[in-house]
């Protein structure tokens, strides 16, 4: 018999479990799966939610940033440059919030059920794929009113910053989500947390409005790359700034190695503690 | 194949009691810090008042392919948690364990169900994550909505499905997860009869294909019915690790209380079955065997009658509340069973408010013969609760006789008075 399992006392060496992640990737499909399918049970317009969230947000950030306080926006009507940066944002914020909570909204099946932990926030962070494509529907017929056009080779780099986000938002959630596993305190300061993160990520400004003393402080936090990149290749302003894109990329993946080991550190000790 | 398929090697597991409680929260480990800001360098023990509680302690036992092995226990001797760390979802602090062949585990059915999917979506979802892929629940899909009985409402939220109706679902998916070792933790204290005779039927299929099952129950009927060898753990010790005869007689003999009665911390030492700590509803208080003067006894003449005497408080409001009397033989054989709701006041009065209550059952003079029995007590809340007291105390009983001859015929467990007739019908 080949596939002997061991169980021992954690000592020492550390191993991710790639092959077992994959072996379960259709559960991640599942978590995803399940959480579609329960997401707007019971209410009266159902996934049209995904749709009016970010628009009114953007309403809202039209009305009070672009018409009262007069932001500057690089040049891109203020409507679409806020809602790209709120789609985008609303991914990171989205993943990040699940899936900080996600193990501890899911004790009753980690204390019965064996199955690689990573599983439950790398799930959460996709779910908000399904509203990131959504939403870019909408981010089409806002293009088309106002005219914009693509950057159409520039478009290559959407993946990627797509792809950093998913790695900041579950580095930073796996680490946040096993702190929650033994400080509850996480639940109340996340809101406050992810609300004042987003002041500091140009979503409602650009990065261009900062002088350079205050530049340094938002280049280190990996949304700011990927707002920018994405707003210079959709509405073909400018040329991609290399130099922040890969800070950003760099920084996503810092987030994420570090978050998942962690997360494996801790993870053993969940089902007693949870 | 000498290996064995299974091998738990010196297995020990502690858990740290907090004797504050409850969650940690960054206020006390802050507090901690400022009342003393180098407590983390002097001494790591002096952080909370904390104390080490080894549920687990030095196991070790090996299980070959193909055995299906039972776990017995009293409540808190450990079964539940060497299952998890066998399943992984907990870890040992000492030893080891080896498994050699792909772990399914049931600890709980119905883990993951969510009212608001349908039967068919939690079927997915459920199978998934006990770990099967989605080909195999395609496949099985039909077999496992026919096995459950449910079919017709299989596309309704199953939050629409009665308590019987979930349970029965969620153990047919897990009756046709397909690993090499399944562990199986008290899945038949739910369901009616009828189901639990099913479930008891297929694990003896799963069984028969060659694959190890560790089944923990405090059903010894199950455990006999279902295992050649069993493993008693006690306070978190391995106890007897032999045929299940020999594990289950001593287990029963243990339960035994030398006495006509039994109530407090004894009797709660030997409660089993299906116990909500958090919120009770019931709590059974004291057993006592009386005899026809209401004095303790537990020796009587068959020519008198006896009582056993129940005494439980109901928590809430209670409905259907049943008092079940097994009278049991030396092999935990059913001799004689009796209920409350018998008695039709019992069933008139189906509500029950919240006090104490002593339900008395009484024995008539004349039925037993000259043997040892054995009393279980049952108090069942349907749905809620189950409280088993098994094999809780003993009595003998002193065989008269109805005249100078019959008590000759007296080493026989009924023995009762009843009337005879004989004619003369032809001469010889």
């Amino acid at each position: 018999m080949d596939n002997e399992i061991v169980i021992k006392p954690n000592k020492g060496f550390l191993n991710i479990g790639l092959k077992e992640l994959w072996d379960y990737r259709e559960l991640a499909y599942f978590f995803v799966w399940r959480d579609v399918k329960l997401r707007y049970k019971q209410t009266a317009v159902g996934a049209s939610w995904a749709i009016f969230q970010p628009l009114v947000a953007m309403l809202i950030f039209t009305i009070f940033f672009g018409k009262f306080a007069k932001v500057p926006s690089d040049g891109i009507p203020y409507p679409v440059f806020v809602y790209l940066g709120l789609l985008l944002w609303n991914y990171f914020s989205f993943g990040l919030n699940h899936a900080s909570n996600s193990m501890v909204g899911n004790a009753n099946i980690i204390q019965k059920i064996y199955f690689p932990r990573l599983i439950i926030p790398i799930s959460s962070s996709l779910i908000g794929l399904i509203d990131l494509a959504v939403s870019s529907l909408i981010l089409l017929g806002l293009m088309f009113y106002y005219h914009c056009m693509p950057n159409i080779i520039g478009i290559i780099y959407l993946p990627i910053v797509i792809f950093a986000t998913f790695l900041s938002s579950v580095g930073l959630g796996c680490f946040l989500a096993s702190v929650n596993v033994k400080y509850r305190d996480v639940r109340y300061i996340l809101p406050f947390f992810i609300q004042m993160l987003m002041f500091l990520t140009p979503v409602i400004y650009p990065l261009s409005m900062l002088s350079k003393k205050y530049k340094w402080l938002l280049i280190m936090n990996p949304m700011s790359g990927v707002i920018e990149t994405a707003r210079s290749v959709i509405f073909g302003v400018g040329s991609v700034d290399l130099q922040l894109l890969f800070m950003s990329i760099f920084i996503s993946v810092i987030l994420f190695i570090s978050g998942i080991v962690y997360f494996r550190k801790t993870e053993r000790f969940f089902a007693d503690i949870i | 194949m000498s290996k064995s398929i299974i091998e738990v090697i010196g297995l020990s597991k502690k858990y740290k009691i907090f004797h504050q409680g409850g969650y940690f929260t960054f206020r006390d480990s802050f507090a901690k810090y400022i009342k003393n800001p180098l407590s983390f360098i002097s001494d790591k023990k002096s952080h909370f008042s904390k104390e080490d509680f080894w549920v687990l302690k030095d196991i070790s036992f090996k299980v070959n392919q193909g055995e299906v092995v039972g776990l017995i226990g009293r409540n808190g001797a450990g079964k539940t948690t060497l299952l998890k760390i066998l399943s992984r979802i907990t870890y040992p602090n000492a030893g080891e364990v080896r498994l050699r062949g792909r772990v399914g585990s049931l600890l709980e059915v119905g883990t993951g169900f969510h009212g608001e999917l349908t039967g068919r979506e939690n079927i997915y979802f459920n199978g998934s994550i006990l770990g099967m892929k989605k080909r195999e629940i395609d496949r099985k899909l039909d077999e496992i909505v026919a096995f459950s009985g449910v079919e017709k409402f299989i596309d309704t939220p199953v939050k629409h499905f009665s308590s019987g109706m979930q349970v029965r679902l969620a153990f047919s998916v897990a009756a046709h997860l397909e690993p090499e070792i399944l562990l199986v933790d008290e899945v038949l204290a739910v369901g009616d009869a009828e189901f639990q005779k099913k479930c008891l039927g297929k694990m003896k299929d799963v069984s028969g294909s060659g694959r190890t099952i560790i089944f923990v129950s405090h059903n010894m009927n199950a455990i006999r019915t279902l295992c050649s060898r069993t493993v008693m753990l006690e306070k978190g010790r391995l106890a007897l690790d032999a045929d299940t005869e020999t594990v289950v007689s001593r287990y029963l003999d243990q339960n035994l209380t030398i006495g006509s009665s039994i109530s407090g911390v004894d009797l709660e030492s030997k409660l089993e079955g299906v116990i909500k700590r958090g919120e009770p509803s019931i709590r059974l208080k004291q057993i006592d065997l009386l005899d026809e003067d209401n004095m303790p006894c537990s020796t009587f003449s068959s020519d008198h009658g006896f009582k056993i005497c129940v005494n439980y408080e109901c928590l809430k409001i209670v409905n259907g509340l049943r008092v079940v009397i097994y009278i049991v033989d030396e092999e935990n054989r059913n001799l004689l069973t009796t209920v409350n709701v018998d008695d039709q006041i019992e069933v008139d009065f189906y509500k029950k408010e919240p006090g104490v209550y002593s339900s008395v059952c009484h024995i008539p003079a004349n039925l037993f013969g000259e043997k040892r029995f054995f009393v279980s007590v049952h108090l069942e809340y349907p749905k809620v609760e189950h409280l088993i007291l098994d094999r809780i105390l003993g009595f003998d009983v002193v065989f008269k006789g109805y005249n100078s001859v019959s008590a000759i015929f007296k080493n026989s467990f009924a023995r009762p008075r009843l009337k005879w007739n004989t004619v003369f019908t032809e001469r010889g």
